[in-house]
Parts: structure tokens; sequence; C-alpha cells
């Protein structure tokens, strides 16, 4: 994936078109990973599963999709509409569009009508307001620093990162001394075999560089982490899917449920994409983590909304 | 340089050329209105712009995504912009003055303040 973004061409598009239309399944097995499109029916695993949401952008407004509100319930309504309910739910940030309380609102009001346990991070889109104290008032108790934190559930440890407040370069997201103190600390006492889910918003590896797509201190974070056996890497911000595996690490992007952004390297510009009418929610989703006990730990299987 | 001169400026800039022997072609944009910059699919136009100590700059977001202005020589951080959003900034100093989107900071651009 990463040699086709470098490399642009017609051949790489129409392959990253068919990915993110559709459905994939994509499961880590004692380090060897291995990825393929499947069909919604064979979706279903058992075991304990949560599921990811991202870029909802509700707040905007503009005609690729008047209604952010529609696609992200939608979204929603998929996760708590299936067969082996998730746990609980992470959203990786840009819940809003322009932090505005109302905004913020409807957001919680959506996330609160899941009955679902929700985990968030913040994406820059959060934390436009001056003082950046709109997400952490709403989703900021019991966090450190800026929002970072982790927890213990079904055995797996997850940590949630900020790497949205202090932009470095042509835009590449940043963790900061502090919170990689934290993280190193946080990860310590774990024994080797605990799987690892991190998430935040901006990709953690470097994604595309131009566009500020990646983080400039994901990997100081990495490190703290390779001893581990199973790390998966869920972000959003980019709008579509993308997977990367480094050793034991699996690095996922989840598409937005509110609109595409461009392919990297193939559009001008990062904003939104328009798609042929019709096609919208084809480029739209969710994705659904399983945990897998034995030798195969985490499946992802990303859904769009609809094709 | 696709600054809008008044006629009445302009003439005025002309003359002011003529009697300093310079150049008649205006180099640097001035006006009582002021000076607008444009954003449109992720960047600046013009870049960079070049206008008279004591202008004002208005920048306005014509992209589906909010951006936002960042001067950080001048320590001014402009408010997001949503479309059809501006922000205002008047440049009472001379210098060159870098500034980036707060959002997306690989839009980069500068005002020359002479």
């Amino acid at each position: 994936m990463t040699a086709e973004l470098t490399d642009p061409n017609r051949r790489g598009f129409l392959k990253c078109m068919t990915w993110a239309g559709s459905a994939m399944l994509w499961t880590v097995a004692g380090g060897v990973p291995r990825s393929h499109l499947i069909g919604q029916a064979e979706a279903a695993e058992t075991g304990f599963t949560f599921a990811q949401v991202s870029d909802s952008h509700l707040g905007f407004d503009k005609p690729l999709n008047a209604n952010v509100t529609g696609t992200f319930q939608e979204a929603l309504d998929r996760c708590t509409g299936m067969a082996d309910k998730p746990a609980f739910l992470i959203h990786t940030g840009d819940i809003t569009h322009l932090s505005t309380p109302a905004q913020f609102d409807t957001g919680a009001q959506l996330l609160g009508a899941t009955k679902l346990q929700t985990y968030t991070v913040p994406g820059e889109h959060d934390i436009l307001e001056e003082d950046r104290k709109s997400y952490l008032n709403r989703y900021g108790k019991g966090t450190h620093g800026d929002g970072w934190y982790s927890f213990n559930a079904h055995g797996v440890h997850f940590i949630g990162l900020v790497n949205v407040v202090n932009l470095q370069g042509a835009g590449l997201g940043d963790l900061g001394k502090a919170q990689l103190e934290w993280l190193e600390k946080d990860v310590k006492g774990l024994s080797a075999s605990t799987p690892i889910v991190v998430f935040a918003h901006v990709p953690l590896w470097i994604v595309y560089q131009d566009w500020g797509w990646g983080t400039s201190d994901g990997a100081q974070a990495l490190t703290y982490l390779k001893r581990f056996g199973s790390v998966t890497v869920l972000n959003g911000h980019i709008h579509q899917v993308m997977q990367k595996v480094e050793g034991h690490v699996a690095f996922h992007t989840a598409r937005s449920t509110a609109f595409p952004q461009g392919v990297p390297g193939v559009a001008k510009a990062p904003g939104p994409m328009p798609v042929p009418p019709g096609e919208l929610k084809t480029y739209l989703g969710t994705a659904k983590v399983t945990l897998v006990t034995a030798k195969a730990p985490l499946a992802i299987v990303d859904t769009p909304l609809a094709g | 340089m696709f600054e809008r001169f008044k006629p009445g400026v302009l003439a005025r800039r002309l003359l002011l050329c003529a009697l300093l022997g310079a150049p008649v072609v205006p180099l640097v944009a001035w006006s009582d209105e002021g000076v607008q910059i444009g954003i449109d699919n992720f960047k600046f136009n013009p870049n960079p712009l070049t206008i008279a100590k004591g202008t004002e700059v208005t920048w306005t977001n014509h992209d589906d995504i909010p951006h936002s202005i960042v001067l950080n020589a001048l320590g001014v951080h402009s408010k997001a912009m949503d479309t059809d959003g501006t922000f205002a900034y008047k440049f009472d100093k001379s210098g060159t003055f870098f500034y980036v989107c707060g959002l997306h900071p690989f839009m980069q651009s500068k005002v020359i303040v002479k």
C-alpha cells in the first residue's frame, strides 16, 4: 500500500477505490498478518468485540454529505444491531466539525443512545475553540494531560493517545514528551503477552508526510510497545481504510462516517472528496474488532454503510 | 499580483512612482479597503503577498473544510474559518511574516510588509 502511495498510478488508485468500498477482514496470527476481502456474511465472529467509529464531523453541512448526523446514526445503528453486539465503542476523533457546544451535544446524544460505553480521543476538529477545553470538559474526566488514558478490558490493554494538540512541520501529529513518558510507565509492568490496542486520531505511522498524515514521534511511542506480541494501532483522520504491518504491530485507519477524503499522491489536496451520486455510503463506515483466542488475537472487519 | 486597486489609489501610486523615477509597475499592494487573500483547495492566493505598512489583509476560506491563520512571529492565531469565513489582520510593522494554516500547516505563505 505504501509503495502505491509514493508511486501513484491509475491501477493503484483503482485498487484503493475497490478496497475503500469493500468489507475487509484482517487477522494477525502470531505476528504473521493475513488480510483478505470478505462479504458481510462472513464477518460474524465469536468472542470479545468492540467497534470503532471515526471522523463523524458533526456540523459538516456541505453538499457532499448534508446529513452527517444521519450517516453517523446509521453507523451507530450498525454497531448496536450486530448479532454479536460490541462490548463498547471507540471513537477515534473529529467527533465534531467545529468544536461547537451544539455539535458536541449532538455527538453525546447519538453516542449515549447506543447505551454502549464509549471511549474517545480528540481530533483536531474537536479542539478548535481558543482554550481547547470544549473536548476536555466533556471527555477529559479521569484522563491525563490533553486527554490520554488507558484501561483494561477482556485481557486487552487499551491506550488512548492524543496527537492533535501540537501539530509539527507539515501538520504531523505529535505526542510530546509528557505523553511519551506516561506511555512508557503505563506499559512497563505489563506482561509481553498482553494484547495491546492503541488508538489515536492521526495515524501513528507516516502515511503521507506532505499532508501531515502521520505522527512525528509515533516511532518513539512504538519502541515502548515492541516487546509485546500483539499490538494493534487504530486511527482515523484520513477518512479511508489503510493498513500496514511491522513486526508484531498492525496499523489500521478507519473510514469516516461523514465524508471520504482523497487518496494521497493522487488527489491534489486532502479535503472532502466528491464521489458519484448514490455512492457516498460505500465510502463511509465502521470497523469491528474481535479478540480471537489462541494464535489469532485480533481481527478487524471494516464495513461500509452501503455496498 | 492579483490585488485590486481603486482608480484613485492607483493614480496616486503611479504619480508617486513617476515623481521618484521608479518603474511604473506597482509592486506593493495598498488600498484603503485592504487586500484580500483567498483560500482555495488548500492554497493561499496570492502567495506571497506584498503590501504597504498599515494595510489590512483579509483571508477568506472558499474550501469545504475549515482553515485558520497562524502568524507565529506576531502571536496571531485566528479562529477556525468555516466555508466563506474570514479573518482580517492589519500589518502595522514592516517585515516578512510567514504564516500557516493552523489545521493544515503544510499550507504556508508569507506577507511581505514594506
